[in-house]
């Protein structure tokens, strides 16, 4: 129990940290970046998760928009079944959709990845290329969730009161994408550094001698898709609630290639590298909108593009490689100590 | 009863048979030497005992149970494993992790245990770690057990990957030309390692070197392949003064006059 308690330390801390850090965003900006900051969230689950898949076991997936997807649909539709209270229990209603969104999208995992990855090569590519696309195409005919039209009026978080405080739509919607943000970064960072994860990356590094030391390649490989659609499930849980509104068109092949890009460009196994990246793919589009209304034409992609090209010209491994922000501080530690001046 | 019974394998790629009705069988604790000329099938045979390859035809018995069907890695569980001709190791993981990843059959706590860290993770992982920093230190790789393991010189690769290998907990280990690339010194000092392992681990060790001299030294008994045949099975003596080696080894008089 002791040790328990020991090993949620760090993860609360950060929890109650960055929840302060909410608080003052709360009141110090509009709605409006505070919807980019729930976006760029949204963004880190994703590409924490991809990582897993195609950095941490080597595989190659193009369909975590479809997860997504699958995730947001359930957890919008259950929340039409199942009424979201008022006050401080909608919080638990809104981790009970995502666990439900989230394990729906487990098993759409299950049923791609099982037959994909026990074949060796690029077919999971194909395979989730497929997928995302059918489940777009699906939804889109599906009129229990709006077909073309979309999905209005998803119940979404609410400002309730806590005693004397008034607790805003904002804070809620922030607390719970912070939660799962977390719940995804510390699980991925302490699996990788188990058996299962030293799995994940042998497989990673050579299929072949994985299996013949005793790895069973093919569970491994289907354990880290399952759980990376299951994230990807959750982040489209967050994002039908505090959007409230779901249309197909948001899970197009373009959101997969976003995904991948994020992964590509902080680093191919490095969790640091894809909340960095996540943060920068979602700012950046962004931020260069004012320049769009000065100049009057839409230059947004194209500058955006080139800056991915640059990046990957000058870094080919991603911005952080495989190093995370702790071997940073231990580099940077020793580069202090007094020490190691001379 | 044999450890490892070999009954008339094939392996056919194609129209070529790469081995052919290939049999033999080595008892507990023996070291036997497998020797052939290049492309006489030797790496193939491993192939097929360790599971990458199933046989086209034949069966293969290890402590009396068919191998047949089975996957590498559920081979790997029975107790026998195997090093790679052209080193195969997770070349950008840690020297600790590459031992540590073959050693997870001593591993029973789940996926909730890792994200939770409780204390039956936290043991186990230790123990883990100790046993593994200990092969490495057996080694005298235990100085470099952070490094990446793409980064050492080729000789320790060498190693890394028979420490690797010995992680498994084997009964039987098959190595594959270890020696390979390596000057007469190290070749020398490998063959020492491979004959202290074994009576330390109480292993049975079937080797595969294509220089002949080399495994006369060490060997029991030595199964010659030629063209993916038997040509010759016995003691060193018998092997050095057979006939049928000789001539696989150097060719007949017909093919060296062919290929002036
Ligand atoms: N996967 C494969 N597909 C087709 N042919 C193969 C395959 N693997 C091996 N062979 C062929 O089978 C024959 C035996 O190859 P093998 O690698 O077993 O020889 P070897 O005795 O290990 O040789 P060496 O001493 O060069 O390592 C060769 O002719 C080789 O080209
Ligand atoms: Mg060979």
């Amino acid at each position: 129990m002791k040790i328990l308690l020991q090993s949620m330390k760090t993860p609360l801390i950060t929890f109650l940290v960055l929840l302060g850090i909410g608080l003052f965003i709360d009141i110090g900006v509009n709605a409006y970046i505070q919807l980019i900051l729930i976006y760029i969230l949204i963004n880190m689950i994703l590409a924490m998760s991809l990582n897993l898949v195609n950095g941490y076991t080597g595989q190659f997936s193009l369909g975590h928009a479809g997860f997504m997807a699958t995730g947001a649909y359930t957890s919008a539709y259950l929340s039409t079944l199942i009424p979201v209270p008022a006050g401080g229990l909608q919080i638990f209603s809104f981790l009970l959709f995502a666990v439900c969104g989230g394990t729906m999208a487990a098993l759409a995992g299950l049923v791609v990845g099982l037959p994909s990855l026990r074949l060796k090569g690029d077919y999971l590519a194909i395979v989730t290329l497929g997928f995302g696309e059918i489940i777009r195409v699906v939804l889109l005919n599906t009129s229990a969730v709006g077909g073309a039209r979309g999905m209005y009026g998803i119940s979404g978080p609410t400002d309730w009161t806590l005693g004397e405080w008034t607790v805003s739509k904002f804070v809620t919607g922030y607390s719970h994408a912070i939660f799962w943000v977390l719940v995804c970064f510390f699980t991925l960072w302490r699996l990788i550094r188990s058996s299962h994860g030293r799995a994940f990356l042998s497989v990673r590094e050579d299929e072949v001698a994985a299996e013949s030391m005793g790895v069973n390649t093919t569970q491994t490989k289907v354990r880290a898709f399952v759980l990376s659609s299951f994230f990807a499930g959750v982040a489209g849980s967050i994002f039908a609630h505090y959007a409230n509104y779901l249309n197909p068109s948001s899970f197009s092949f373009m959101r997969s290639v976003d995904a991948v890009i994020m992964v590509v460009l902080g680093g191919m196994g490095s969790l640091t590298g894809s909340i960095v990246a996540a943060m920068f793919i979602t700012i950046v589009p962004e931020a260069l909108r004012p320049l769009q209304e000065i100049l009057g034409v839409d230059i947004r992609m194209v500058i955006y593009s080139l800056s991915l090209v640059l990046l990957m010209i000058l870094r080919p491994k991603g911005l952080f490689g495989t190093t995370e922000i702790t071997d940073i501080i231990q580099w940077l530690k020793r580069k202090m100590s007094p020490g190691a001046s001379r | 009863m044999n450890l490892l019974d070999v009954q008339s394998i094939t392996m056919q790629f194609g129209g070529l048979k790469a081995v052919d009705q290939l049999s033999f069988q080595i008892g507990q604790g023996e070291l036997i030497g497998l020797i052939g000329p290049n492309g006489a099938g030797k790496t193939t045979v491993f192939n097929m005992l360790t599971g990458v390859y199933q046989p086209t035809q034949g069966d293969v018995l290890f402590d009396g149970k068919s191998l047949i069907g089975l996957k590498p890695f559920q081979i790997s569980a029975l107790g026998m494993t195997r090093t790679f001709q052209n080193i195969r190791l997770f070349k950008e993981l840690s020297v600790l992790d590459n031992v540590m990843v073959a050693g997870s059959r001593d591993i029973s706590y789940g996926f909730f245990s890792s994200v939770l860290k409780t204390a039956k993770y936290l043991r186990e992982e230790k123990e883990l770690r100790e046993k593994s920093l200990n092969l490495l230190s057996i080694f005298g790789l235990d100085k470099h057990a952070t490094d990446e393991a793409g980064s050492l010189p080729y000789g320790q690769q060498r190693r890394l990957e028979i420490i690797r290998a010995l992680a498994t907990n084997p009964k039987l280990i098959c190595l594959d030309e270890p020696a390979a690339g390596m000057n007469h010194n190290e070749t020398h000092r490998l063959m020492e390692t491979i004959a202290k392992i074994r009576q330390d681990f109480k292993l049975t060790v079937l080797l595969i070197e294509h220089d002949m001299k080399l495994v006369m030294g060490i060997c029991e008994r030595i199964v010659v392949l030629d063209h993916g045949c038997k040509i010759e099975e016995g003691p060193p003596v018998q092997i050095q003064s057979s006939a049928k080696v000789i001539e696989a080894y150097l060719g007949t008089d017909e093919d060296l006059q062919g290929g002036h």
